[in-house]
């Protein structure tokens, strides 16, 4: 039942629940969702996006407005003097792009490396095999304090302080993705492969060509992840990262929020709008992958 | 849990898979190609491995494979965690760094004076306060949500959308938009409070109240990956099970207690893990909103390590860190004997 194999769909979900609702009439009443969940669920939704909305708001009201007590629910004057700033008293698109070289090349790095040693690990049988897996998935528990002072030590000595390859090259190969793609290729048939063997296709060529091109889902899930968790990593592109030039969006934020000026909520809250934003549509647009990833194996 | 979850409802035949295997389609295609379910239409001489003649070109195509990974994988991760440990016994200090020499060995010292260091005893009560609020909250709020979700069959996917938003933002972020909200004069809640006839309250300046704050606002962040997958574990609950259940006589609740959730208990053990883990390594929100304080009420171990490494006292941060680790691996064997000894 195609049901069972997708429990993450919500449109097969729905045919299912009418089934069971058909069964007898004292099912019935039970299985009809009551008006007041809707209600409970539309609170809830509206509490845990106040912030994002109290945000947006904040971001373009006039300095004066934002110290007002109470505050006010919906700006009375308009201004967007506080994102004008980000570009005048700070350097936000050059943290902007810093943001995003630095995300994209730590997603691309792991779509190929990720890849590559997924299949290994699930469909080809070598000497070293169990050990690779083992010590990969071993590191998953490793908070990330513990690697950043030999990481600190090692991009010192290779001359990559302050550059945006050494805030990329320790991310480039995650363990959730090599876990992600193993996952994902092990659902691939075997027979398949085989098949492409007995064609006489090398094996690298059926990597590239067979398998590869039928991993389009799990390579968007990861993708997507690791660029979000990227874009929004903070503790070693903070030690890294040591002149202005070189910060990314949160560490350029947050040294701000804590620094001299941390009182000039206006352009605070409007770096933070240009921190969020981009990533909420990115994730409203691939949601779906997010989201069978996140079921699928816990990544965030 | 993975493996319930196949990565297509394909329902493709034979033919399909033969278009599949003379490929390449364009991988920037609209439709990615589906992965086709297990059949028996394709038989071949070569299906048993066991002396199978391509065994060889098979492992040099693993290794191929596998290098570059493993490369940046050795040398940027498991590398430093070794590293890590070694320098823990050592007094290296930033000083050290281009002159490795003069690095002593020091033992155990760098763990008996944290230890002995009131700031990281401080510190290590923090997080272990922030592991005891914050768990049973996120897991306890996204049960609730995933069971919500589970009733609901329209705006289904509008729902679960918009309470998994705060997870992909940036903590950063989110902190200095919620350090603002909280801030005592002015601010959105106290303001709100004020409109009902309560009192406002101090909520990132009081020792008291700072941390559970942090705390309120990593739910807020942290909930809506665990919704997900309790939801996606809600859904293969079989309904058989609870229909006998309630032809029985179970009342909802006692259905919600006793059918599912003994039949989530591996999908709560889970969450339990990866949840305690996060709130562990609290670290960002303390940094934005209160900068450790006041009086150091809000400092965990991931931000003294970061203020160790700060001051240049290398061995005595990765110490600390190792600390930490520890403690994770220890949470994580004791949630695994706690949630499992039921069975």
């Amino acid at each position: 039942m195609a049901t069972l194999e997708a429990p993450t769909h919500e449109n097969t979900m729905t045919p299912e629940k009418n089934k069971k609702g058909r069964r007898g009439g004292r099912d019935d009443g039970r299985l009809r969702t009551p008006a007041w969940l809707y209600a409970v669920m539309v609170a809830g939704l509206f509490l845990v996006v106040i912030p994002f909305i109290w945000m947006v708001v904040s971001s373009v009201k006039p300095n004066a407005e934002l110290r007002q007590v109470p505050p006010t629910l919906l700006p009375e004057g308009i201004t967007f003097s506080h994102y004008e700033a980000l570009f005048t008293d700070l350097d936000f698109p050059q943290f902007f792009l810093n943001s995003a070289i630095v995300s994209l090349g730590t997603m691309v790095g792991n779509m190929i490396f990720c890849s590559m040693l997924g299949y290994a690990l699930a469909k080809l049988q070598f000497p070293g095999r169990r050990i690779m897996f083992a010590l990969v998935v071993g590191t998953l528990m490793v908070p990330g304090v513990v690697t950043f002072v030999p990481l600190f030590v090692l991009t010192t000595n290779l001359g990559l302080t302050n550059t945006l390859p050494a805030m990329i090259l320790p991310f480039m190969a995650g363990p959730f993705g090599v876990f992600l793609m193993r996952q994902f290729i092990l659902s691939i048939p075997d027979e398949l492969i085989q098949a492409a063997r007995v064609d006489g296709a090398g094996e690298l060529r059926i990597f590239a060509r067979v398998v590869l091109p039928l991993c389009g889902p799990a390579l968007a899930t990861l993708g997507v992840l690791t660029f979000l968790s990227s874009w929004n990593n903070f503790l070693w592109p903070l030690v890294v990262a040591t002149s202005e030039d070189k910060y990314t969006l949160p560490v350029a934020l947050a040294l701000y929020a804590v620094g001299q000026n941390a009182t000039d909520y206006g352009l605070l809250i409007a770096g933070a709008v240009v921190v969020v934003l981009p990533v909420l549509a990115v994730f409203l647009v691939l949601q779906r992958h997010i989201m069978q990833g996140v079921a699928s194996t816990g990544i965030k | 849990m993975s493996s319930t979850h196949a990565p297509h409802p394909s329902r493709e035949t034979g033919e399909k898979q033969d278009a599949g295997l003379d490929l390449p389609r364009a991988t920037g295609s609209r439709t990615p190609p589906q992965p086709p379910t297990r059949s028996r239409t394709l038989r071949h001489p070569f299906g048993g491995r066991s002396n199978d003649p391509t065994a060889r070109s098979q492992a040099v195509a693993a290794w191929i494979l596998a290098v570059p990974f493993m490369a940046v994988f050795l040398v940027f991760t498991a590398g430093p965690v070794l590293a890590s440990l070694g320098m823990s016994f050592t007094d290296i200090r930033s000083t050290d760094v281009r002159n490795p020499l003069s690095v002593q060995f020091v033992g155990l010292e760098n763990y008996t004076r944290l230890l002995g260091d009131e700031l990281f005893r401080k510190v290590a009560l923090n997080t272990l306060l922030y592991l005891l609020l914050g768990v049973p909250l996120t897991l306890g709020v996204a049960m609730a949500v995933a069971v919500g979700l589970n009733r609901v069959t329209r705006f289904k996917g509008f729902f679960r959308v918009g309470f998994y938003l705060p997870v992909v933002t940036s903590i950063v972020a989110v902190s200095v938009v919620w350090k603002y909200l909280l801030r005592e004069n002015g601010g959105l809640l106290n303001s709100a409070l004020e409109l009902v006839g309560l009192p406002g309250q101090a909520w990132l300046d009081s020792t008291h109240l700072a941390l559970p704050s942090l705390v309120v606002m990593a739910v807020w962040r942290n909930f809506g990956t665990m919704t997900v997958i309790f939801l996606a574990a809600l859904q293969s609950v079989p309904t058989e099970v609870l229909e006998a259940a309630e032809s029985d006589g179970a009342s909802a609740w006692s259905r919600f207690r006793h059918v599912t959730v003994p039949m989530l208990r591996p999908t709560i053990l889970f969450g339990a893990v990866i949840t305690g883990i996060g709130y562990l390594q609290f670290f960002e929100e303390a940094f934005v909103m209160t900068s450790g304080g006041p009086l150091d009420s809000t400092r965990s171990i991931s931000f003294y390590t970061y203020d160790q490494f700060g001051f240049g006292n290398y061995g005595l941060a990765a110490a600390a860190s190792y600390l930490l680790f520890l403690a994770i691996v220890l949470l994580t064997m004791l949630q695994f004997r706690l949630l499992r000894s039921k069975d």
